[in-house]
């Protein structure tokens, strides 16, 4: 099986930071606030693999950390320490040591992230079908019936009806800002998607969609990818295997199911137990 | 039968033992001590005793949904190399679920909007089968289970308890992974859709798939094991959750 993505020891903090801030945070304080300086200790030593095809759930409450690493191999933000490698066919990309530049060419070409929040993901000021162009242009895909055709062609996958591709995204439903951006997202055919609660406040209907086509995604393209959500459920739906995340710290990973029938750390006993 | 009782076990279970940690209790609850069994490719093993005893926890161990808490669970893989499934790393898992080990639970979990079919055609999609031919075979098992052809394009998710269970058995076996954990296959099937069932056990078995099974009925171990291992409930529970109070 190849290996897709490597992260290791991945930590990110808010403010000056201070040699206690790591002893004096996380699960067993009860806190990711350093009681010393004030820093806020977002992620810490956070590290797993990814191969070709799998998806990996991260899991926890709001706060936890769990976006906090996906935007950092995203290039949202810069990372406090840690590295991550990509395996791209036969490239290699060490995520963190390449320049701004070199991050947004891969990010756009390699990477699709799909936000919580359709204004993060979407630019809302051009047509569905523009969000898609914009993203392909930037891959260097410049012929226009090509650029039409290709996102004639997400939209309809993504159940968009295509007839509207030419309206702002602002005309659209949730549900279908939410399918505009995995199309832009997969507009590229990236080896890698980031998820950062995809299905967080959409309808149950809507939600079980979206989901289907997640997976549909995952097996028709063996596309890796990182789902980050509080719902047990999705994780339940679409991860083979889970981090639990607490007050910056992977507290617990496994297997799905073994995390959800049989989780072994306190918090997620509690978390488990008060979500059955 | 002697042919088969030469063949190398497929799964050789040690010593396997499970208790809970429940920290917000503070307890630790014992689910199964020491259990021993051995399983043979092309034999049903069934695995017996009261309420409690443990039976479920023994598969869901051997299928890595609970992490063993001590002994070896050692798997031979079709490449003929001895794996112990309470070790196995992840990703290792995750292959021999999708290739090699199977396992009908009680229970359906589908996805929302998959039609009966493709439900039951997933497992092989997932190992690379083409969508079409895995449709097929999924129809045909299907047809098998004596489910309603009028019910195979619509989601199971409005099913009866017997139609889930139908579709979460034909989902199971259609894959034929070298390894099968049945848990109460026939649970909530009428006598004539058990029946189909047994036919199929016993078609799985000359094919040469080991399996191992819970049973709701002993007429249906009677009918159908080749071995039985007798489980009790684990005699330490009290001595245990005394110890930790």
């Amino acid at each position: 099986m190849d290996k897709v993505l490597e992260v290791k020891q991945l930590s990110k903090v808010y403010g000056s930071g201070c040699p206690s801030c790591f002893e004096l945070t996380g699960p067993e304080h009860n806190t990711n606030i350093c009681p010393q300086c004030g820093s806020v200790i977002a992620a810490h030593n956070v590290s797993f693999d990814l191969y070709k095809g799998e998806i990996l759930g991260i899991m926890g409450e709001s706060g936890s950390g769990k976006s906090t690493a996906v935007k950092c191999l995203y290039f949202d933000q810069p990372p406090t320490a840690g590295n991550a490698i990509f395996y791209d066919e036969d490239e290699k990309y060490d995520l963190f040591e390449m320049n701004a530049a070199q991050q947004r060419q891969l990010a756009n070409k390699r990477f699709g992230m799909v936000y919580q929040n359709p204004h993060l993901g979407l630019n809302f000021d051009i047509s569905a079908g523009g969000n898609i162009a914009e993203r392909l242009l930037m891959s260097d895909v410049l012929n226009y019936s090509d650029i039409r055709a290709r996102a004639t062609n997400l939209l309809t996958r993504t159940e968009v009806l295509s007839e509207r591709m030419d309206e702002l995204p602002k005309n659209f439903s949730g549900g279908m800002q939410q399918r505009v951006q995995i199309a832009k997202a997969l507009a590229t055919n990236p080896p890698l998607l980031f998820l950062d609660e995809v299905t967080t406040g959409l309808d149950l209907s809507v939600q079980a969609a979206i989901l289907d086509l997640i997976l549909e995604i995952q097996q028709e393209q063996g596309t890796a990818m990182i789902v980050v959500t509080h719902d047990l459920g999705v994780i339940r739906l679409l991860a083979g295997r889970t981090l639990v995340m607490k007050y910056g710290r992977v507290i617990e990973s496994g297997l799905t199911d073994q995390i959800l029938e049989d989780p072994q750390h306190a918090y997620t006993q509690r978390l488990v137990a008060s979500a059955l | 039968m002697n042919k088969i009782e030469n063949e190398m076990p497929i799964l050789r279970v040690e010593n396997y033992s499970k208790h809970f940690e429940l920290h917000e209790q503070h307890k630790l609850i014992p689910s199964s001590e020491n259990v021993n069994l051995e399983v043979y490719p092309g034999q049903l093993t069934a695995l017996i005793g009261p309420t409690g005893a443990g039976k479920s926890t023994v598969l869901k161990g051997i299928y890595r949904t609970y992490l063993p808490s001590s002994g070896r669970l050692l798997f031979r893989t079709k490449d003929n190399v001895e794996v112990n499934l309470a070790q196995a790393d992840e990703h290792l898992i995750l292959e021999l679920r999708k290739n090699e080990i199977g396992f009908v639970t009680q229970f359906l979990h589908a996805l929302p909007r998959q039609s009966t079919e493709d439900v039951v055609a997933q497992p092989l999609v997932q190992r690379g089968m083409d969508k079409m031919q895995a449709r097929d075979l999924a129809r045909e098992m299907l047809s098998d289970m004596n489910l309603p052809e009028a019910l195979w394009g619509i989601s199971p998710a409005t099913f009866s308890g017997g139609e889930k269970q139908r579709v979460n058995l034909a989902r199971g076996l259609v894959s034929r992974p070298r390894l099968l954990l049945l848990d109460e296959p026939t649970a909530s099937l009428d006598p004539n859709t058990t029946e189909k069932i047994i036919t199929l056990i016993e078609k799985l078995k000359e094919d040469g798939i080991a399996m191992l099974a819970i049973f709701h009925h002993p007429e249906l171990v009677k009918r159908m094991a080749d071995k039985v291992v007798q489980l009790e409930s684990p005699i330490a529970t009290e001595k245990l959750l005394k110890e930790i109070a």
